[in-house]
Formats: C-alpha cells, structure tokens, sequence
C-alpha cells in the first residue's frame, strides 16, 4: 500500500513525503534506538509517529513485534520530553489490542495521572483506562473519583470521558462516582458539563424516575453548553416518547423553549426532536417549521441541508404545515449542494400543487445524474407519494420513472424505481399496459437477478388479464433464453401463467415449454415439467390451485414438517394439511420503500412470528400431540396499562384445542409472585383441560403461563365464546432493593378483563392471487348466499374495513380499496377454517342510507359456510 | 422505536485524505466498517464523490458526511444520519482550525506530513473514542502544547541535512 502510494506520489511530484518508503520491519528495527542511552527524544519521536502512521494506514501488526515494540517503547517515559510522552500515551492507546502485558505501564500512567504536569494528565488518564479492566479499576477508583472532580476541565472532562467508556464493561465500579458526576456536572467549564451529563444519564437510564428527576434539575437551573442542552433535549424527547407524555408536559415546553436559545445547534436538535415525535399537530409542529424556514436561507450549508432534510421529514406527514416555506424551498432548488437541492425539490413536489408538478420534474431531471444513490432514492419516494396524491400525473411521472430506469444506477435505486412503478400500476389501472412495457425493456438489459425475477412474477400475474397477453410472452421467452438459472425458472412460471389463462395462447405456450424442457438447470426443468402436464390437462381446477395460486404454507413450517417425515418413515404419504399455514401473505403486500438511511445488515429471512410461537409451545410437553398450530392471535390487553401486573394473552388456535398464552408482567418491585395460572369461565362448551403455570414471576421480568382448552366437538358451529379470566398466584413479599423474597407466602388473585374468541381466530388469512380461479376451484358445491343490512355504517370504506377485521379473512385483488365516488362495491376475501377448509366470501356492498351487503361464501364443508353466515348475522 | 438512543458517541470516522484519494488519516470509532478493505473501499466512494464539488455536507452509504477541502488535502467528520449535523461539523471546524493553527495556515499535504505528531495528538484531543472531547481550536492547540519545530541546526544529522539540501534543490528544478 505505502509503496503504490510513494510511487503516485513521486510521479505527480506534489511533494515529499517524509514516511516514504516505510518498510514495517525497517521501522521496528529503528525502534532499537528507543534502548539507547541517553535518550534522543527527536528521533525517538520520529519513530514512534511512524509506528503510529503505520497503524493508521492499517498495517497489520503480529503480537510478538508489537509487543516487542511496546516494551521498548516503556523505556522513553524516563524522558521528560513533553510531546514525546504524548506521543507515548498514544501509542499505548493504539496498540492496547494488539501487545501483550500492556498493564505494565499502569505505575507509569498512574504517576502521571497524578503528578504535577496538567498537559499529562487528561491524555495519562485516558490511556490508563484503554488498558484497564474491572479489577485494575477499583484498584485506581480513588483517582479516578479525583480527577472527575479536578479543576482542570481537561483532567475532569478526561476522566468522564473514559468512565463512560468504561461503563460498558464495569458499571458496577462506574455506578459509585455518581455524586462525583453529579459536582462535575455544575462546572462552569462546558465541555465538562456536557460529559458529566452523558456520563450522569448512561448511569440512570433504566430508572426512569432518576431520569425524570435529572431533568427537573437542568431544565430549571439551565446549562452553558449547547453539547449538553442537546443531550437534554434528546433524554426528554426519549423520556416523552417512553411516558407517552402529553405534549402539555413541562417537557415538551423544555423542549419547545430550546427553540428560542441562541445556539443553532440547541435550536436545531429543539426542532428536529419536536418533528421526531409521534402524532405532533400542525399547530406545535409550527414554531419548529419557522425555525427551520429562517435556517433555509442560512450561508452554512450544513445548516440548510440540516433544515431542508427536516423539512423534508414534516412533508411526509404533515405537508399543509410545510406550504410557509415553499417559497425558501424554491430558492434552494438551485443549490450548489446537489443534496440539498434535491431535499427542496422533493419537499416541494410534496407540498406543492398539482400545476407545479410538470415544472419541478423538470428540474429534477436536470441534475438527477449527478446525485447520490441514496438521493436518488429519496426522488423516486418523493415520485411515489406524488402518485398517489395525484393519480392524474401519473403518465408524466411514468414517463420521468423510466428514464430513471435507464439511467446507471445501484440496486437500491432501481429497486425504488421498480417497486414505484409497480405501486402505480397497482393505483391506476389505466397505467397498467405502459408501466408493464418499460419493465419489458428494463428486463432486456438488467443485471439484478432479485428485479428480474420479480418484474416476471408481475407479468405472470398481471399480463394474461391485458388485452393483448401476446405480446409480453416475446419479453418472457428472451429471458429463458438468455438469462441465470433464477431468471429463466421465474419465467418458465410467469408463461405457464398466460398459457392456464389464455386459452388462444395456450398451443404456443406448449411448445415453448417444451424447448424449456430441455434447459441445462434442474430447476428450470422441473418447472418446466411440472406446467406441462398440468397445462395439458386443461382443467380450470388444476390451474387454479397450481399455477395461479402457490402454496400457503409457512415455509420454515414446511421445512420442519418435511424434515420429521424423513425422521420417522411411515406408509402414509405427506399430508400438506399438517403444515402450519403462512400467516402474513408475502406478495402483494403495500410495498413499503425502504427509508433513506438503511440499515446495512443484510436482510435476514426472520422466522415469522407464528414460527416463533410453534416453537416455544411444542417444547411444553401438555401440548404435543396437539398437530400444528393454526393461528396466533394479535395480543389482548387484559390489564389497564399502569396497573400492578400486566396481562396479556396471545390466542394460539389448533385443530381441535385452542391454547391460551397469558404474558404476565409483575410491576411491583416489592413482590415475587410463584405458581402463577389465569383461571378461565367459558362462557359456551368449552372446556378447559389443563393450566401450565408460570413458576415465578420477579419484578418486571415477563413469564408466560398456559391454559388449554378443547373446543367442543360436538357443535361444530360454537365458534365464538366469551371466558371470564381470574389471575390465581402465590404472593412473596421481597426487599425492593436486593430482591431477597421472604420464606412466606399467602395465596391471591387478581380478576382480569374478559377475553373474547371470536370467528376470525379459527380463521387464518391467505392470499389468492387470482381469486377468479380460486373462486371455481373451490366451487358451488356449498356455496350459500344472504343479504344484510348494515345500518350503523356510513361508508363503504368503514364496511369494508369492519368486515375484514371482524371475519379474519385477506382481502384479495386489492378489493380492500374502494375507488372514490362510488356507491357500490365488492370486497374478496378468502382464508382457511380451523381444519384446512378453503373458505373464500363474495361481498357485494351497496351505499344507500346504510349500506346493504349481499355476502356469498364458498367452502369445502358445509358447515364452515354456515359457521360464517351464523357469524355475520 | 425510538430513532437514537441519547448517547454522547456522536462521532464514527474522522478521515483526511490527500487529492488523489488516498489515505492520510483515518480514526474510525467504531465497528461499521470493521475491516482495512471495507475502509479504503468506504474512503474511496466518499472521495468519488465529494471531490468535485465543493459542498460541505452529504448523504452516503447512510451515513452523513461533513467535508471540507484545502489546498491538497479533504478533511471528513462521519456521523450517524441521526445525528445533529452541526455538531459533526463542530467537529470538523475545530479540527481544521486547529490544525490551521498549528501548521501556521498552511494547511497542506505537505506541512502537515512533516507534522503527523501534531495531527496525532490534536485528534485525539477532539474525540476520545467517538465521544467529541473539545470543541474549542484554542484549547485543542493549547493542549497539544507542541513545541516550536526550528530545532537548531546542530540537533539535525547530516542526512537530515542531506535530505533537505536534496528536497529544495528539486524543488527549484521543478519549478
């Protein structure tokens, strides 16, 4: 590395470099000199900053040179050379992790931390700590409590400093200088108070009432340093969030009053902190937009890229509050900073009228290419929230999408242009055909497998219901021709798709198989079978539940189900049907683009949070035998939120049982509650055949307790149940402060709210992609009708949405959304009954003074039908 | 969630580069780009991308960038996008001024290769660990206490002597 960089270097001429030609081992030979007597403090400091350069271009470094280096480095602390013992503490700090025995230098640093030379003891002070673990500390703990109180601010602000990092390891050891921190904290000196107040809350943070009590103090005696005022406003902003404060808490006015400081720093962190929070109203978001607004036309550009991004932020939510600044705004779109320029102009297109739209665009697409990705990211979500505000544009923000597209770009990017275009094909159905034409082109040349095959899966999915399905398969077939395994697998399903569809098509489709019957890929081939004969067949059925409509089943649920089949061989074959189902559907979901600042772990599949519950409840032993779990309700609250224990309980639905998970929460720190069970009155035929319960519960640690219950076997139709609940425990009074429980106990209870078991939990949610298929596949074998009249519903949006929560079912082919202006509607919803039974319902809506609802269900089994239509009269 | 946790680590990466892109100085304060190559791939996308424009402040990789450019050399404060930008750029200002100081205005590749000990040093006076130490260039510049450099002639060994001789008499060909 430093020979390429010599060699540039000698080529352009741009001057010397005095650390050319470092060699590692050169320079540890050099290090000799460190040995030498007396010591040359010149040119023992030119070596050590070579170690350092060496370090810091990121040489690496084996533990015996290091360490040999280190020891001989020991030696120039009998220097009194001023920057060399400097020089010294830095090395110890850089090769802390590299040597061995570094705590030899523990005297050495301790002399200095405590001498006389002031220049010494803040950087001694921090370098003893790098080197320091729990044990070592206490041994320097009366230093440490000394120096955090010195008068010298850069002793003080060192030792503060270096206890914060020492925290993390030993807060035990931290925890006892609290009082130090607290006199350090009133210092006139103000970086000493900035650090005294990090160091003060990093000790407090998990008691909120020292926490509270913190801030009365500050915000009432107020602080010179604006670091520390905005470490403040950030403690009370978290303290707001956490409380669930009302914003006519004092500190909310705190936070408010920081607005009027002289600090822009402290008046920014104010305004961002007020923006930051949840459900603000346009009326206390004001004065931190007119702060904003006058940092728009601040010289500093970091201030107006601070401004204009916060802006941004209060647009997303709450654009009429932004529309002041509009006209700032529009004096920034010419910005030097290409940032912020693009914050103005994306703010805008959120604030801004219909009519400005065309001209703004305009402007974007002058600079679009001279932006960052992750600016250009924020362009297409600024594009995507416009579409939706005005549907009307679309054709014009179609248009700017796919020169984007063709545009060079990084994945992230594309992916927002993808997703953005496909959310507008999704909104305006008129936008169908030219959306799926620049996704045509844009797969002939794309590099991103996950895109191809996604923008395949739409074609598949959308093109066979175009008026014209031909002309895509060209588009599809090129890919099998000539893309990666993945690709050609994802196109091989997308044109089985238009051949179940099109019954015209179906003849070429077929021999296009054919040719992919003989691909390289095994995967590709299987598909390719696969489709074939099913396609052969020619039966609506077949079609219905293999090609349009995939698996609903939980894939880690699958896995585990598949590898216990090959555990245990048996004459039967695989039953699809003991596989849990998926429980959030995982295509055609609201594609929620991803925020500007993203994270950059890669994303992991996490389990699903029902895998996660199958789980937990297959390793209690009452439970086996029970078959997979169904559903997993969404918690109930059984308690008020501030009440002594919190209980809330998750309903997990099983074939024939349901299981009831109490969470348990004890609040009190004086209590340990054991033998913890929630003893349940139905209220139907259910019975309840076992309690598990929750052996202990210390204060504020959760445990979870179990009842099962079996539902009644004999009427099938008794879905719903209403059971009264009363939490049973053995009560242990205890030391709040150690824990320590007495040797007694006295029995208690503690009546909880009812809990209901309702139709929608003996129903999971699946997706049909194509409910028109699934509708004849299941057929009217029971199909049964009747019509209601729902007379205390206003809108159909509100029917719509009352009918989905209250059946459980999954709203397909976007019916969930009701156009504007329209005085009919119908809603599909399909779903699984307890016992695998496809239940798919046809709601016909119609607004007239009330809304009247013609509801159709289609079942596999009869009853189902009659449990639903039971359900909704 | 809440977006940040109140924290004093404001700072992940203090970074000077030279006008070729390569690596000066490079601090990095904690584990987003824990090793050398995701480093240099990190200073070689920052450098892309600010070194033609003379902006101040940008969006990368998540991260925000507070930048300042002088003569030959790129000064760059990293920080969360969370974070307060002016308090990166405190950062940055107090760094440059110091150094300034320190290198009497000549803030150049140059001087400033012939006082790595004094950047050294004045680092680690502004942040400790990711935590901002000082703000105030008078007091980072005090604490430095360097010593005067025009060490007398007779402290120098011939070679250094030789050395220099060499490197001004390049210089007047060169010019």
């Amino acid at each position: 590395m430093i020979k390429k960089f010599d060699k540039k270097d000698e080529e352009s001429g741009s001057g010397s470099n005095p650390f050319q030609h470092l060699e590692k081992s050169a320079v540890l030979q050099e290090a000799r000199i460190f040995n030498e007597t007396p010591i040359n403090p010149r040119r023992c400091l030119h070596i050590l900053t070579k170690i350092i350069y060496l370090l810091n271009q990121g040489e690496h470094f084996g533990t015996t040179e290091a360490t040999e280096a280190f020891f001989a480095m020991t030696r120039l602390f009998q220097s009194n050379d001023q920057t060399l013992r400097r020089m010294c503490y830095l090395t110890i700090k850089e090769m802390a992790n590299i040597s061995e025995d570094v705590i030899i230098v523990t005297s050495s640093l301790t002399k200095d931390m405590t001498g006389k030379e002031d220049v010494y003891r803040g950087p001694a002070i921090r370098a003893l700590c790098r080197i320091t673990d729990t044990t070592m500390l206490q041994a320097i703990e009366r230093y440490m409590k000394q120096a955090i109180v010195d008068k010298v601010p850069s002793v003080s602000s060192s030792a503060l400093v270096s206890s914060l990092h020492m925290v993390k390891m030993s807060y035990d050891v931290v925890k006892r200088w609290v009082n130090e921190a607290q006199e350090a904290a009133s210092s006139d000196n103000i970086m000493v108070q900035y650090h005294a107040l990090g160091l003060l809350y990093h000790l407090r943070k998990n008691d909120r009432l020292a926490v509270t009590k913190m801030l009365n103090k500050f915000t009432k005696s107020g602080l010179k340093s604006p670091f520390a005022y905005c470490m403040l406003i950030r403690i009370a902003s978290k303290l707001l969030d956490e409380t669930e404060g009302g914003h006519d808490s004092p500190l909310f006015d705190f936070i408010e009053s920081c607005l009027r400081n002289k600090n822009e720093m402290v008046v920014y962190e104010a305004a961002s902190a007020i923006v930051h929070m949840p459900n603000c109203t346009a009326r206390e978001l004001a004065p931190a937009v007119s702060v904003l607004q006058l940092f728009c036309s601040s010289p500093k550009a970091a201030l107006r890229y601070a401004a204009v991004r916060t802006l941004n932020k209060v647009a997303m939510k709450h654009p009429s509050a932004v529309t002041a600044c509009n006209l700032d705004l529009e004096n920034l779109i010419t910005d030097s900073n290409r940032s912020i320029a693009t914050l103005a102009i994306t703010t805008l297109l959120k604030t801004g009228s219909e009519s400005s739209v065309d001209r703004l665009m305009k402007q974007i697409s002058s600079f679009v290419s001279e932006i960052s990705d992750e600016f250009k990211v924020v362009v297409v979500q600024a594009i995507s929230a416009l579409c939706q505000k005005y549907p009307r544009k679309h054709s014009v923000m179609m248009n700017f999408l796919s020169n984007m597209l063709r545009d060079d770009g990084g994945f992230e990017y594309k992916r927002a242009i993808v997703d953005c275009i496909i959310s507008i094909i999704e909104e305006n159905p008129e936008s169908k055909e030219t959306g799926l034409a620049h996704l045509c082109e844009f797969i002939e040349d794309c590099e991103h497998t996950v895109l191809a095959t996604k923008i395949l899966h739409l074609l598949g999915k959308e093109g066979p219901r175009t008026p014209q399905p031909s002309k895509y398969i060209r588009f599809i077939f090129n890919r099998v021709v000539l893309e990666s395994e993945a690709v050609r697998a994802a196109a091989v399903s997308a044109l089985a798709k238009f051949g179940a569809q099109n019954d015209d098509l179906l003849p070429s489709v077929l021999v296009l198989m054919q040719r992919c019957m003989m691909d390289s890929d095994d995967e590709v081939r299987d598909r390719a079978t696969f489709y074939m004969n099913v396609l052969q067949q020619k039966q609506k059925a077949l079609n219905a539940a293999y090609i349009f409509n995939g698996l609903s089943v939980s894939i880690p649920g699958l896995e585990k189900s598949l590898h216990q089949y090959t555990l245990e061989p048996s004459e039967k074959p695989f039953d699809m049907k003991t596989v849990p189902l998926a429980t959030t559907p995982i295509t055609e979901q609201k594609t929620e683009i991803a925020p500007v600042a993203t994270s950059k772990l890669p994303e992991k599949l996490a389990p699903s949070r029902q895998d996660i519950y199958q789980e937990q409840l297959a390793s209690i032993p009452e439970f086996q035998g029970l078959g997979p779990l169904f559903k997993s309700s969404e918690p109930v609250q059984l308690t008020e939120a501030e009440t002594e224990y919190v209980v809330r309980c998750v309903k997990h639905t099983f074939a024939r049982h349901m299981v009831f998970q109490f969470d348990c929460t004890n609040t009190l720190n004086d209590q340990l509650l054991q033998k913890v069970v929630v003893q349940m009155e139905p209220s139907e035929a259910y019975e309840v055949i076992h309690y598990i319960p929750a052996p202990s519960l210390p204060y504020s640690q959760p445990g979870s307790c179990y009842t099962l219950v079996r539902l009644p076997d004999d009427d099938p139709t008794a879905v719903s149940c209403t059971f009264s609940c009363t939490m049973k425990y053995l009560v242990r009074d205890c030391d709040p402060n150690t824990g320590e429980p007495d040797d007694d106990g006295y029995d208690d209870e503690y009546v909880l709210e009812d809990l209901e078991v309702t139709v929608a939990d003996h129903i999971q949610k699946v997706l049909k992609p194509n409910f028109g298929a699934a509708w004849e596949e299941v057929g009217d074998e029971f199909e049964k009708e009747e019509t209601f009249a729902l007379a205390s519903v206003r809108t159909l949006d509100e029917a719509v949405g009352n009918i989905i929560s209250f059946l459980g079912m999954q709203p397909c082919e976007r019916s969930d959304k009701v156009p504007e202006n329209k005085n009919s509607h119908v809603l599909f919803l399909a779903g699984v009954f307890r016992g695998s039974h496809d239940v798919l319902v046809r709601a016909r809506l119609a607004l007239a003074d009330g809304v009247t609802m013609q509801v159709t269900v289609r079942s596999s089994e009869e009853t189902v039908v009659d449990v639903i239509l039971a359900s909704v009269g | 969630m809440f977006p940040t946790e109140p924290s004093l680590y404001t700072v992940k990466a203090v970074l000077i580069l030279d006008n070729d892109g390569d690596r000066l100085y490079a601090k990095y304060y904690d584990d987003t780009y824990p090793t050398v190559k995701e480093q240099k791939a990190f200073e070689k996308n920052i450098f892309n991308k600010t070194h033609r424009t003379d902006s101040e402040i940008a969006l990368l990789e998540g991260l925000t960038v507070v930048y300042k450019s002088n003569i030959d050399l790129f000064f760059y404060v990293i920080g969360s996008s969370h974070e307060n930008e002016l308090m990166l750029m405190a950062v940055l200002n107090c760094l440059f001024d110091s150094l300034s100081q320190m290198l009497r205005k000549n803030v150049e590749r140059r001087a400033l290769l012939e006082n790595m000990e004094g950047l050294f040093l004045a680092v680690d006076e502004i942040v400790d660990g990711g935590v901002i130490l000082e703000s105030d260039p008078q007091q980072v510049v005090h604490r430095v206490a360097l010593r005067g450099d025009d060490v007398p002639l007779t402290e120098q060994t011939v070679t250094q002597v030789l050395q220099s001789a060499k490197e001004q008499i390049k210089w007047s060909l060169l010019r």
